[in-house]
């Protein structure tokens, strides 16, 4: 069975002259949830926009359940469903008109389509809108609007390129369980986001690119497995007088009763309780100081820079 | 999916999009037409062309009912695609259209049919208008038919390849005002060109717009200054040349793809 994605040393230079992609290779198998991750400017958009057709790549190839996006366009095109980063949809037509037309765009008969158009507009909680003008949504409702849009074809692959930039916690959350079972009912979906939360919760591949190239592409559980470190925040019960010295932790007074612990790969949490209550530090609660996902994408971040620093 | 089925209901789509979107707006697309032309009707019509006598053998009034309708129908089909394409580029939900299997020349056909129905509409509203102040019959509705919708083809394409390069809402404006306005004024709406001076009626004659109000004169009264065969020659040879050109833009992505 051919790869949902497959891209193969994927160049883009604009003409500007800014090489947003330097030759990035890339599988993502059929019933992947896969997150493509990167700081801004990294190339994320830059790589879908090839594959949905919008940006004119400068080398390599592109593969999309077997078809070749050079030899088959139409056929890479109909498989594909695109929530692109920016609103992209006629401010001036009302809701349910852009999600009948897109199906007509795919070939869908108009009766066909507008009974696909109220099923996905109800899904997505829009149903009510579907007679005002695009224009007129909020913010959160035009993202989902386009989630909508880009489901009416029933797409074998859905890309979405920060769909939940702007959106509420309550909506972000109905979003996650939708696209969970949009992914589990057989759809394969890549998902940029700068919420690395998100991308924990949701995703089991993961994509990292900076400057134009992939520096990092493992299963999630893989990838948080060479995290070195962990972070905790401990609230501690009384004041503390002092920071106890406990060999193999590091601990930071963040103010009077909050303690930061890294707890090394090798170490145990646990252990780390039991040193502090041999202390007398008793701790009322602990959290993680960020999430691990997050902790791992700023190392990495932080290496990248300091290898191109030392490059220069 | 067959390629044909799916190019015909996404033309369907965009056919119906089109003509619900100036629908929407008739208040702006097809509302002035219908005022321009009663007011020349008034004013050269009846105020100025009663003084003036027959020109090629009709009344003036009648000699400039065929210019008027075909010049709403030019700068109608012409208006109605370039500014929906380049809305369309500018607010940028021409990418519904670019990520989708909908093959080029459908995109194409969709946009240029929907300008030739807000020629059609629009022409038939001014018909209407000049139903009110002159009786014309029609010489031969074929002819009438056949030019209207040609030349309706040809304007909506032109329209199409300006929205293509246009990169501003200024670049949308600059065509219709300095060619095609004076284009189809110096093309005989408002008189033979049997009454210009040797030189300038040679001149007229590179004038495209010029065969294509004479024929469709001679479609609605049965008088001409050209020969009808070179007139749909013409016609035809420029819908092929620009249709052929906007296909290759729109292969190529330019104005569209970065
Ligand atoms: N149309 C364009 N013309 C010229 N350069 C561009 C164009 N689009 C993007 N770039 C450049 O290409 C690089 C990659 O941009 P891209 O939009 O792919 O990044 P991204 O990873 O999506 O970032 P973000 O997280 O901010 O959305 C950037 O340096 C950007 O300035
Ligand atoms: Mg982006």
């Amino acid at each position: 069975m051919p790869p949902a994605l497959s891209l193969h040393n994927l160049r883009k230079t604009y003409r500007s002259g800014v090489e947003a992609l330097k030759g990035i290779d890339l599988d993502v198998a059929e019933g992947e949830f896969c997150a493509l991750l990167g700081p801004n400017g990294a190339g994320k958009s830059t790589a879908i926009g090839i594959v949905a057709s919008l940006v004119r790549k400068t080398g390599g190839e592109v593969h999309v359940f077997g078809h070749d996006l050079d030899r088959d366009p139409g056929g890479v095109k109909a498989c594909i469903g695109l929530v692109p980063q920016e609103f992209n949809f006629n401010q001036f037509e009302p809701v349910a008109e852009i999600v009948v037309n897109q199906a007509g765009y795919y070939g869908v008969p108009r009766r066909e389509a507008w009974v696909r158009a109220e099923a996905v507009l109800r899904q997505l909680d829009l149903w009510d809108r579907r007679t005002v003008m695009a224009r007129t949504l909020s913010g959160g409702m035009k993202r989902r609007l386009m989630i909508a849009r880009a489901l009416v074809h029933r797409p074998r692959l859905l890309i979405l390129d920060e769909p939940t930039a702007g959106v509420d916690i309550e909506i972000r959350r109905a979003m996650w369980d939708f696209l969970r079972e949009t992914n589990r009912q057989g759809t394969t979906i890549i998902l940029t986001t700068h919420y690395l939360e998100e991308a924990e919760r949701l995703c089991r591949q993961v994509a990292i690119i900076n400057h134009g190239e992939i520096v990092e592409n493992a299963s999630i559980g893989a990838l948080l497995e060479k995290l070195h470190t962990e972070s905790f925040v401990l609230d501690l019960r009384e004041p503390l007088r002092y920071v106890p010295a406990l060999p193999g932790y590091e601990l930071r007074r963040l103010d009077e009763t909050t303690l930061e612990v890294v707890v090394p790969r090798g170490r145990t949490v646990s252990g780390l309780f039991d040193g502090l209550a041999r202390c007398g530090i008793e701790v009322s609660s602990l959290r993680n100081k960020q999430n691990r996902l997050e902790q791992f994408f700023i190392d990495m971040v932080d290496r990248g820079r300091q290898a191109q620093g030392g490059a220069q | 999916m067959s390629r044909w089925r799916l190019s015909a209901h996404a033309f369907r789509t965009i056919l119906t999009k089109e003509i619900l979107r100036f629908s929407r707006i008739w208040l702006q697309t097809v509302l002035p037409p219908m005022v321009t032309t009663a007011l020349y009707f008034v004013i050269f019509g009846r105020l100025i062309g009663s003084r003036l006598g027959e020109m090629d053998g009709h009344p003036y009034i009648d000699f400039i009912v065929p210019g008027l309708i075909l010049m709403s129908v030019i700068s109608n089909s012409y208006a109605n695609v370039v500014s929906s394409f380049y809305n369309a580029k500018f607010q940028r939900h021409v990418e519904e259209l670019l990520i989708s299997p909908v093959p080029n020349a459908v995109i194409l056909g969709g946009y240029v049919a929907g300008g030739v129905v807000r020629g059609l509409v629009v022409g038939t509203a001014v018909t209407v208008v000049a139903s009110f102040f002159t009786d014309f019959a029609v010489h031969s509705y074929a002819v009438t038919v056949a030019v209207f919708l040609l030349t309706s083809m040809l304007f909506a394409t032109a329209g199409f390849v300006n929205a293509v390069f246009a990169n501003s809402f200024d670049d949308i404006s600059v065509i219709p005002t300095f060619v095609l306005t004076p284009l189809t004024y110096l093309g005989g709406v408002f008189y033979s060109v049997s009454l210009l001076p040797e030189v300038w009626q040679r001149v007229s004659f590179a004038n495209p717009v010029l065969y294509m109000i004479n024929a469709f004169r001679y479609g609605l009264l049965g008088v001409t200054d050209i020969d009808l065969g070179l007139a749909f020659g013409l016609i035809v040879a420029f819908i092929v040349a620009l249709g052929g050109f906007a296909l290759w833009l729109l292969d190529r992505g330019i104005g569209l793809k970065s």
